[in-house]
């Protein structure tokens, strides 16, 4: 390989600046949303009591569950419990 | 006919690519076994990469690279028990974002009623290979002490200025020059030892 001069080397560690730490963060908690997500229906599924009162607050029964209620989760919330 | 060095300097990039290529595939075990941190850690890997592909590559606006990136880990969660081949996570990445930003371009273009045969602001492949070696390069930098990993990425990737970085680790601007010189120097030479091919290949599931 060719020899690669400094200019060349910063310039392509700047091409990969950092993204969001919000986006990041996000990202790396969806697992634990999925998973908060999974209970909620799957409670909402065997009560219908409680399925009402998620529907009429989804964002207090994520944050209820320990899920940061971002929109995009929200709505995914919202889907799975109208394909109910 | 080969020079006899050229057979050793093969097998040792090869060496360095499987091991790395196995890091890959560790870490993608790890994600599908239902380990938390690796999932972070896969996400922390890949995070600027998708980031730049969206936003250098495709130059989208800020929300719909948001948008982009959190449906490309959303899928990569989903569907990474279908990835037939776990060292190949790195171009299914990158395919997958390029696929999701053109879907995003065309909703645009169906909004404003614009040709759909004529795609705006798609990048050249010389763009998207920068960002592969800009990714090779990075993998080399974490190689490097953190002092040098860390005064690197804050400069150059980062932004800060002498003065910001100088307050920081407590050092005068003027010798964050000279280590930024010195630091480039280990760069360089880590990164031409890592000898790795930079082009994704494709046809991975999605």
């Amino acid at each position: 390989m060719s020899g690669y001069d400094h200019d060349q080397l910063a310039q392509l560690i700047g091409m990969l600046p950092p993204a969001p730490d919000a986006w990041v963060r996000a990202a790396q908690e969806l697992p634990e949303a999925r998973r908060g997500l999974d209970q909620l229906v799957a409670r909402a599924e065997a009560d219908a009591a409680f399925r009402a009162d998620v529907l009429a607050d989804l964002e207090r029964a994520l944050e209820a569950e320990g899920v940061e209620p971002q929109p995009r989760v929200v709505d995914e919330l919202r889907r799975l419990l109208a394909d109910q | 006919m080969e020079a006899p060095g050229d057979d050793g300097e093969a097998a040792s990039g090869r060496a360095e690519l499987t091991e790395h290529a196995a890091t890959d595939a560790a870490l993608v075990q790890r994600c599908r076994a239902g380990d938390d941190a690796a999932w972070r850690e896969l996400v922390d890997r890949f995070s600027r990469y998708v980031y730049a592909i969206a936003v250098q590559g495709f130059r989208l606006p800020q929300q719909d690279a948001e948008d982009v990136f959190q449906e490309v880990f959303a899928r990569v969660y989903e569907r990474l028990g279908s990835l037939r081949d776990d060292e190949a996570v790195r171009p299914w990445i990158a395919q997958l974002t390029r696929r999701l930003c053109i879907d995003r371009l065309r909703a645009g273009s169906r909004e404003s009623d614009a040709d759909l045969d004529e795609l705006p602001e798609v990048p050249a492949d010389d763009v998207l290979e920068s960002l592969e070696q800009a990714f090779d390069v990075h993998e080399a930098l974490a190689e490097l002490p953190e002092n040098c990993r860390q005064i690197l990425d804050r400069f150059f990737a980062r932004d800060e200025s002498y003065r910001t970085i100088g307050d920081d680790l407590g050092l005068p601007a003027g010798t964050i020059a000279s280590r930024i010189s010195r630091c480039l120097d280990k760069l360089r030479d880590a990164f031409e030892g890592r000898n790795l091919p930079s082009t994704p290949s494709s046809g991975q599931v999605t």
